[in-house]
Parts: C-alpha cells; structure tokens; sequence
C-alpha cells in the first residue's frame, strides 16, 4: 500500500487497520490511509466497494444504525473519532456531509442555512444574515436566492438544493467536508457549478469525495483512493493515479476496462 | 436461413404481436368495465344515504335546533345541549388523546422501530384500533361509571379519547415512517440532537399526515354512539359539569329515532343531517391539508 505520498502533507485524518460490518458482512477490510489537510481526495471504485461506507465512518453516520459497527482507529487531530467521549454532534460539527440526493429541510432557504448555526452559536439576527449570505455565496447560490430567501428550500431546483446542502454544510464552519456522490443526480452545468465549488473549498476545508465519474476524480482531486469490494486497493496522487498506476486493477478500472 | 424465411417469420410475429394486442385491449376493456360498477355500486348507497339524510334532516331543522335544549315528546325544541355536550367531549377526547397517540406513534417511527416493545405496542395497538366501541364503552362503564357510581361526562371523555390513541398512533407512525431516511441524516449530520431533529425536521416534514389522522379521528369519534351510551349517558338539560351526565348528539339521535314521537323523530334527522355535515366537513378540510403540503 503506497500511503507514503500523502506523508509530504499533514495529514488531518488518518486511518489505521479500520474493519467494518454491517451485521455479519464484512464491508471494509484492513483500510489505512491518510487525508491530508486542505486538499481534495476523492474515493473511486465501483458501486459496493465500500467507499461510500468508508465515508460514514468519519461523522460516525453509521451509528444510526444499530447493526453497523466499526473496528479499528480513526485519528482526527490526534483523537481517534471511533472511542472519543466527546459528543457526537460535536464531532459532525467539525466533519460536515453532504449526501447524494438534494435534502432540503421542510423550511425557507434562510432557515435551511440558520438550522445547523443555531445549533452551535447564538448569532444576533444581523450576523445570521450575514452568515447566511456568507454560505450561500460560497456555494455559489446567492445571486440566485438573494431575492426569496423566504421560499421553501424544496422550491428550489435539483442544482440549486443540492448547492443549498453544500452551503448549509460550510455555513457551521467544519474543517472537512464529506461529499457523498454530490453531483450524481446533477445536470452538466449544475455539476461544473459544484466542481469549481470544491476546487475553491480547498482553500479552508479538507474535502472528501465519493466520485462515480472518473472525470469528476481527475479534474477536481488531489489525491484519488481506488476500493473495490471492501479492500483500499490504491492510493496517491490523482495525477499518479491516472497517468501511472501502480496496479493494473487499477489502471483497468480508470480506463474502463473493468471486470 | 434466407431472406424468404426471414420474412416470414417477422411476419408470423406481426402477427401475434397484433393477437396478443387485440387480446390485452378486450380484457383491459372488461376491467375497467368492472372497476366502474364497482365504483358506481358504492357512490350509488353513498348518494341515497347523503340525499335521504339532506332531505329528511333539512325538514326538521330550524334556528331552534340550534338553540334551544331537547324537548320532552310532543313539545317544541331543539338540540343544542346535545350539540353543546358533542362538541365538549369531542374537543376535550381529542385534547387528551392526540398528544399521547403523536407521542407514542413518535417513539414508534424515531425511537424504538424493532425492539420487543415496539412490536408489542403495535400488536396491541392494532387489537385496540379493531375493538368494537361497545366493548370500550364497557370497559369504561366498569371501571369509571361503577366505581364512581354515576355516569359523566369524564367518563365519555375517556371512552372517546381511547378511540382516537390508536387511529392516532397508527397514523403518526405511518407518516413518519414516509419521511425518506436522507433528510434525518442529512440532519444529524449538521450535528443535531435526536430531538431536534424530530421536532424540526422530520415532525414538521409531516405534518400535514400527521394533523390528517387527527382530524380523520375527530370524524371517527363525532359519530360514536356506544361508547357514550354506558358512560356519558344523556342528560335533558345544559350542562358544563363534566361530572354529571352529558347529552350528545349521537346518544340524543339514538333515543329520538327510536321513539314513536314525531318531534322526536324529526329532531334525530336533524342531528343527524349535522353530524353527516360535521364529519364531511372534517374530511375535505383533511383532504385539503394533504393537498397543500
């Protein structure tokens, strides 16, 4: 396993021999890897393989589920997340997530964004605003909304929702941000919107990257993860990765001659 | 194979292609022939029940009705302390048994969905929502009416709000169960307690399912005639104490249709036509709230 590229940058977080279940079925087998910190890794692979799975380790999503179990370590700044005492709203304030399918709460657009900040602080309403307009400028969404504020978020459309999702996970400030397949219901120019989008998030967060689209991996990813069926087959820079794998699995996958 | 077996043979599947076509068009025709009797069946019984209940019920409506209180056979009179005590009960059973219903339909969808308590709930829940009301009008005559030895409006209160819990129940469950798994995650993972997300997302995603089975046990329960007979009984007279016996319109249509008093009898048509109103009304404003979410 070549973990020894991301050794140049610091890494924020860093997994060590992580195993996961749901029920009896073993879905991750042995996973070490490092995300470096301010940087785009994306998890490629095909469906099943485990990286969505390996992405709702990092907030702990999977303990909603009482069959899903973890086994392993995951240090995030020197703490392992998996046995941590700390609350774990604590820890999803620090590590966001934004999921494959547009979720827009059932409020306005302005409240969508303010839900997660109250959460966590307690903003006048002119530092909610600004915070508001903040996030949705980011995500690219404000010229778009500044004037409805007030509608329903699910009035939106499927791009705008799914950008509305992006600013309402920067707007509680994490330090990464998980993308679960972000784009995967997106038309083209929605998809480019988001693109930029997480290439200019690269500045201030660590951003993780659950990618169908090897396009998507190449162009907008520092350092690509290549999994199939549970097992982190490769991993390094994107540029290694598409050019020179070390693997012929791998090469095999990325140029489409998979399976 | 040639040329001419190969057109043969795109020829025989033209062939049953349009068999089979012609096929599925008269069984598709002979089902939907079906579909419309069975639905003109049941639209015909409800139109003559709603007709004959508008017409006779219209005859013996007056502002009296509404005024002034039921009357002894063969005299002037009206229905307003059935009207009165109906809506008390109602209004009150549903103040005390939609918010234990929410809550226990919550704990089903959010809390507790597999566990041995849960299936234990529902499966008693479900005998509780098949009860005959008689039976949980008896219950209640046992344990409040015999012990306390009067009937009350308490008494009829509880037997009503025992009839809204499980429809309640099963409605809120049901509801919150139809709110898709991502928007819950999607609010955890902004870091909000378990709490919070019920009440701001997933309760609020829906409420309109939610205030539907309410209002959809309101209807229930307006027209329930057993369950007050062994506890609220009736009572000829105004009365705000909830200790004492209580009038309401079904127990009042009950005794009044059965009577040989011609007033009487004009009188049930008249509760009866405004109860047929009450719940219908109840039904589109149901109808309208799903619409508009």
């Amino acid at each position: 396993m070549n973990t020894a590229v991301a050794a140049k940058e610091r890494a924020k977080i860093t997994v060590k021999d992580l195993n996961f279940y749901y029920g009896k079925f073993k879905a991750l087998k042995d996973i070490n890897l490092q995300i470096p910190e301010k940087k785009v890794t994306a998890f490629i692979g095909p469906s099943g393989c485990g990286k969505s799975t390996l992405l709702r380790v990092f907030n702990r999503m999977f303990e909603l589920y009482p069959e899903q179990r973890a086994e392993g370590e995951i240090m995030l700044d020197g703490e392992n997340l998996l046995t941590s005492k700390k609350d774990v709203a604590l820890l999803r304030a620090k590590v966001g997530m934004v999921f494959q399918k547009p979720t827009p709460f059932p409020m306005s657009i302005f409240e969508n964004i303010a839900f997660g900040v109250k959460l966590f602080e307690n903003l006048n309403s002119t530092d909610m605003e600004e915070r508001v307009e903040w996030a949705l400028r980011k995500a690219a969404l404000w010229d778009e909304v500044k004037d409805k504020l007030n509608q329903n978020g699910a009035s939106l459309s499927g791009g705008q929702q799914q950008r509305l999702c992006i600013a309402r996970g920067i707007a509680i400030k994490p330090e990464v941000l998980l993308l679960d397949e972000p784009c995967s219901a997106l038309d083209p120019i929605s998809t480019a919107k988001i693109e930029e989008l997480i290439t200019e998030l690269k500045h201030d967060y660590t951003v993780v990257i659950v990618t169908h689209n090897m396009q998507q991996a190449a162009r907008c990813s520092d350092y690509t993860a290549y999994m199939y069926l549970g097992d982190l087959m490769e991993f390094g820079a994107t540029e290694q990765m598409f050019f020179k794998p070390v693997r012929k699995e791998t090469e095999d996958y990325i140029t489409g001659r998979f399976g | 194979m040639t040329t001419g077996d190969a057109l043969l043979r795109a020829a025989a599947i033209e062939e049953s292609k349009a068999a089979k076509y012609a096929q599925r068009k008269i069984i598709n025709r002979i089902a939907l022939a079906l579909a419309l009797a069975a639905m003109s069946f049941g639209l015909f019984w409800l139109f003559w029940i709603l007709i004959e209940t508008a017409r006779l019920g219209l005859e013996g409506l007056t502002i009296a009705t509404l005024t002034q209180m039921t009357p002894p056979p063969n005299d002037e009179g009206g229905l307003a302390n059935a009207i009165y005590g109906s809506f008390l009960m109602v209004m009150l059973a549903t103040c005390v048994g939609a918010p234990i219903g929410m809550m226990a339909g919550i704990y089903l969808a959010e809390f507790d969905t597999e566990g041995w308590l849960a299936h234990t709930t529902r499966f008693v829940n479900d005998i509780l929502l098949s009860a005959p009301s008689i039976v949980i009008g008896l219950f209640v005559y046992a344990v409040l009416v015999s012990t306390f030895k009067t009937f009350s409006g308490w008494a009829g209160i509880m037997a009503l709000a025992l009839i809204v819990i499980p429809v309640v129940i099963r409605t809120t469950e049901n509801m919150l169960q139809l709110i898709p798994s991502g928007l819950r995650e999607a609010a955890y993972a902004l870091g909000a307690p378990k709490w919070k997300v019920i009440m701001s997302i997933t309760l609020k995603a829906a409420r309109a399912g939610v205030v539907t089975g309410v209002l959809l046990a309101v209807a229930r329960i307006a027209g329930e005639t057993a369950p007050l007979l062994f506890t609220a009984l009736n009572n000829q007279f105004w009365t705000s104490s909830l200790s004492e016996p209580m009038a309401s319109l079904p127990v009042t249509i009950f005794k009044f249709a059965m009577s040989p008093y011609e007033n009487w009898q004009k009188l049930a048509w008249a509760g009866v036509f405004l109860i047929t109103l009450a719940v219908l009304a109840l039904n589109i404003l149901a109808r309208i709230i799903t619409r508009v979410r």
